[in-house]
């Protein structure tokens, strides 16, 4: 498998094209095939650096291969330019075969300034391409990084290719003629150029950017014109020197037939949750506090009004999950979501929900902890929170996305089950799945389960907590309904009838009833399938966003004959009935996570299993060598005791 | 109810029929089958009278009024309705009765808080859902004290309270929560009394008539923890001295002889003597609840006994869009402008690719 880049790159500075950037492009006779690409853009965070990478994402989805993004950046929103605590990355890994992560080190690094490098370099393997903006690597921000030298010149580079560009220059010599503009709006499309150059140089179509740039700054005509020149002024710069050896394509991934698009995690669990509550025919409450990362959430909702969708911007976050609570008592669909610091605040309420058994959906978009922690940074840290994070016996069911476009089956499925079982219920995604984006195959609608709604109006034998024979729920009453009056709250009730009961033996059957009825979503939860052959011995299984790196070494490691096996949960509570048989199965049992052990915890709790734990708290997503690395010690230990 | 998008299946159960010519109700009828539990003498029980007395007046049938709460001796309230109810937690009554009218803005929806619940733990949810002017009645009964954790200070209490968490006296300012519902905005500001019924129901019926976030303070007696919180003002022997009952447009005169009058002299407010040193009714202060700023009601808010009389009545009601209204307005503008949702559209996006099955690719760009 060929990857990354050519033999022979220059390592000199570039002149600028001698053509006009209008000129009639040139395509290489014979670009070289590559089967998948890693490339990372960094640079300052006012650099644009996450809109380059939308728009690569965007152009080689349209493209037609399959992709896996890591955006990261950071918590601040300009830290001071040039530093390093101000570098912004988007990573991307394209294929003409199926992609289960955004790779573990980029082929290619875009690197805006000396700081971009600095931070990024050590991800790079030798021999990596390195394209700089050469015109940023000048003393003071040299210093700033912390550079003693200039790292272009002084030969530290030399086992890596490095690219040379003058991207700031070559920039504004594009835009020398527009008077509208001054230096700092010019310089500000510079982000452009170096995408235009990209595309060249990986032979991607600049249309889908250029209508972008079109709709997005259609309020100024004169920015449009200046970045749709500057970003065809980065092609023409990559077709007209020789600045590359090669070029390079990476065929379009073979996909099954219909129709795709390209989907983040955030924007995908929006969307999950509205086709929930439309296909229920209630009105969808979301009550949210802005927090990092799931505001991506509140801004996609509060667009789609003519859903039916309200959207309260609560004062904090214990208001945005009360709001959420008061609307599922009166007949809405209420969620509420937040990061781990929010579901923090919210723990009180969700308690109020367990205990007046109203259908409530949180969703936790997972980031690195605690206290305020690692905002921009993805982590899988929050599983004992959503499991024990209250007061008392205080029971929900918790469900966990596997991929962005996974977010959109458990936003679905986690309002059939509120529904249905008239329970608060837990989505866990992350930072990683929120804001990573990969293409999606459009399901379809009618195949999407059926959402029954358990709406009492018949007065006759009524009482609030009477329940149903299968699910244990209770009646979902709303205000409004004549005959139904009836007071709730969070004192302790009594079966049956509601009301305000202290009764020792009413209290511990009301407990026993709440576990209950959440162990019993188990009927809606379909058995664990372990992925490999039949002879495995080693398990790995986990949870969440890790699926792809998961997926990845697990691969490898089979097409080496390792007898290993995967699996994926995405029930967390319940957990699927099988998985107990599933995890006695094997010899050894791997549970690679991001925390110190969470799922592992459960599982030896659970069903008395050991675990081989891999734990990495980096704020990044796991990488494949690492869980590849496992297996390997894991299964060399098992010949050893053959 | 919101109606369901069009094109959504309907909901499972069918809706309820509609009520043939409502039943005269009376006061019992919103009466609940529970015990009420509150301290035998406790100011609770007025409030309870009276709010029940009110319910059958505002023409509202029992399945359309829901009463929510907190927690505090107060927010034990809603058990004892026979109304929709829900008991919350501590302080976030606000936040619940937000949610219950952003599901269902045809509901009439009570919040009943205390000085701990509304001031202290809630003191936040009480502004915003002021700010918003949602279309809440919200009634706080104000006892001055922490009373079903028996007995410490609240934010209330007046400087130098001695009580089990200040055995020394509380070195803290208390809150005037007129003051305080003034500031977050509130349209609608009332102050009453547990015992003074008649007063208590009229000002509860207004509030109810109001459109918007309505703010009632009522004073009530804790005869546990806090006995003769407001007797000093509210006794019947002086209450008339000491009370000054506002009525808009009318002068600002008070006492058991109707001879005492407020005026205003630069910012400040002074008590004057009809008849004393030339001062006729003229010269006397005219309540204007619409009043723009809401000064004047602010300057009524500070005027404290003994130096001024407790100022009782409606001290500020002005109209303006409720927050429900205008977000539901949103959505149906938004209908209107959009159509109802169509799930195939949202779920495609802006932008989509066909693969076909021969493998070929084309771009769909705007579905």
């Amino acid at each position: 498998m060929e990857v990354g880049f050519p033999s022979r790159a220059p390592n000199h500075s570039m002149t600028p094209p001698e053509k006009p950037a209008g000129a009639a492009r040139a395509t290489p006779q014979h670009p070289k095939q590559l089967d998948h690409v890693i490339i990372r853009f960094a640079g300052d965070s006012g650099d644009g650096i996450q809109i380059t990478g939308g728009q690569f994402t965007n152009t080689t989805a349209l493209f037609g291969n399959d992709l896996a993004t890591l955006p990261d950046f950071p918590a601040e929103i300009r830290a001071p330019a040039g530093t390093l605590p101000g570098v912004s990355g988007y990573q991307i890994q394209f294929a003409s075969a199926e992609v289960h992560t955004p790779g573990d080190r980029p082929d290619v690094l875009v690197a805006f300034n000396p700081a971009a490098l600095k931070v990024n370099l050590r991800d790079v393997p030798l021999n990596g391409t390195i394209i700089v903006n050469a015109d940023e690597f000048n003393e003071r921000n040299l210093e700033k990084a912390g550079y003693k030298a200039n790292p272009l010149e002084d030969g530290s580079l030399a086992n890596y290719r490095l690219v040379k560009v003058d991207i700031t220059r070559l920039t504004l010599d594009c835009l020398a003629d527009m008077k509208d503009l001054d230096q700092k709006e010019k310089k500000r499309c510079k982000n452009f150029f170096a995408l235009g150059l990209v595309y060249w140089l990986y032979q991607r179509p600049m249309d889908p950017t250029l209508k972008t740039i079109r709709e997005k700054f259609k309020k100024s005509p004169v920015i449009v014109d200046a970045n749709s020149r500057v970003l065809k002024a980065g092609y023409d710069f990559g077709s007209n020197t020789e600045i590359f050896q090669d070029v390079f394509v990476v065929p379009p991934a073979t996909y099954e037939p219909g129709i795709y698009r390209n989907i983040s995690g955030n924007e995908a669990l929006a969307i999950g949750l509205v086709t929930a509550a439309t296909r229920a025919g209630l009105p969808l409450v979301y009550g949210s506090y802005p927090i990092t990362p799931a505001s991506d959430i509140l801004h996609a909702l509060a667009k789609l009004k003519n859903y039916g969708v309200f959207t309260f911007q609560a004062e904090d976050e214990i208001a945005a999950v009360t709001s959420a609570v008061g609307a599922a008592f009166a007949g809405a669909i209420g969620v509420t979501a937040s990061s781990g610091p929010g579901i923090a605040l919210k723990g009180e309420a969700i308690g109020l929900a367990v205990m007046t058994e109203l259908p409530l959906v949180i969703c936790d978009i997972q980031r690195g902890g605690p206290s305020t922690g690692l905002p921009t940074k993805t982590e899988q840290a929050d599983l004992f929170q959503a499991l024990f994070g209250r007061n008392s016996e205080s029971p929900v069911a918790i469900l966990a996305p596997s991929s962005p476009s996974d977010c959109f089956f458990l936003g679905y499925e986690a309002v059939r089950i509120a529904l249905k079982y008239m329970v608060p219920i837990f989505i866990l995604s992350d930072g990683y799945l929120a804001n990573g984006a990969e293409p999606w195959k459009l399901p379809r609608v009618e195949d999407l389960a059926p959402i029954t709604v358990n709406r009492r109006t018949d007065p006759k034998g009524f009482q609030p907590y009477l329940r149903d024979e299968v699910t244990l729920a209770r009646p979902w009453a709303w205000p409004g309904t004549p005959g139904l009056e009836h007071r709730i709250g969070g004192i302790e009730k009594q079966n049956v009838t509601g009301n305000v009961s202290y009764d020792p033996e009413n209290h511990d059957l009301m407990c026993r009833l709440r576990a209950e009825k959440v162990a019993r979503i188990v009927q809606d939860v379909p058995d664990l399938q372990v992925v490999g052959p039949a002879s495995a011995e080693i398990l790995v299984i986990g949870w969440g966003s890790t699926l792809g790196s998961i997926t990845q070494a697990v691969e490898e490691a089979q097409a080496e004959g390792v007898p290993v096996a995967r699996a994926h949960l995405r029930h967390l509570n319940p957990m699927p009935a099988n998985l107990g048989d599933v995890l006695r199965r094997f010899r050894k049992v791997i549970v690679p996570e991001m925390n110190l052990g969470q799922l592992a915890f459960v599982l030896r709790g659970r069903y008395l299993v050991e675990t081989v734990q891999l734990n990495r708290v980096q704020g990044l997503p796991l990488k494949v060598r690492d869980i590849r690395q496992t297996i390997e010690e894991v299964a060399q230990a098992l010949k050893g005791v053959r | 109810m919101t109606p369901p998008p069009a094109g959504a299946p309907a909901p499972a159960s069918p809706a309820p029929a509609a009520p043939t010519a409502p039943p005269k109700l009376t006061p019992k009828d919103f009466q609940s089958d529970q015990i009420v539990r509150w301290c035998p003498g406790c100011g609770d029980y007025a409030i309870l009278n009276a709010v029940l007395q009110v319910m059958p007046t505002l023409g509202i049938p029992r399945e359309k009024i829901v009463f929510v709460s907190g927690i505090g001796c107060s927010s034990r309230f809603p058990y004892y309705m026979n109304t929709y109810g829900f008991h919350t937690i501590h302080g976030r009554a606000p936040g619940i009765a937000t949610g219950v009218k952003l599901a269902n803005p045809e509901l009439t929806v009570f919040v009943v808080t205390g000085d701990g619940d509304g001031l202290s733990i809630g003191g936040n949810h009480l502004l915003h859902a002021l700010r918003r002017n949602v279309d809440l009645k919200i009634l706080l009964f104000n006892n001055r004290i922490y009373g079903l954790t028996k007995g410490q200070y609240s934010p209330t209490s007046e400087v130098g309270k001695i009580t089990k968490s200040s055995p020394f006296g509380t070195v803290e300012r208390p809150l005037e929560p007129i003051a305080v519902a003034l500031a977050a905005e509130a349209t609608f500001v009332a102050r009453s009394v547990d015992v003074q019924a008649q007063h208590l129901q009229a000002v509860v019926k207004r509030a109810a008539a109001h459109r918007g976030s309505a703010f009632v303070e009522i004073l009530q007696n804790c005869n546990v923890f806090n006995d003769g919180a407001w007797t000093s003002v509210t006794e019947r022997d002086v209450r008339d001295d000491r009370q000054l009952t506002l009525e808009h447009g009318k002068p600002m005169v008070f006492g058991k002889d109707r001879t005492k009058g407020i005026r205003l002299r630069g910012f400040e407010p002074e008590v004057v003597t009809l008849g004393k040193d030339g001062v006729t009714e003229k010269d006397l202060l005219v309540h204007d609840e619409k009043e723009r700023h809401g000064s004047l009601a602010y300057i009524l808010s500070r005027m404290n006994p003994p130096e001024f009389p407790l100022t009782l009545g409606v001290f500020r009601q002005i109209e303006f869009p409720t927050y429900e209204t205008k977000v539901h307005e949103q959505v149906r503008k938004a209908r209107e402008k959009a159509g109802p949702g169509d799930l195939a559209k949202l779920i495609a996006g802006p932008e989509t690719w066909e693969v076909r099955p021969d493998g070929s690719k084309v771009a769909h760009g705007e579905m």
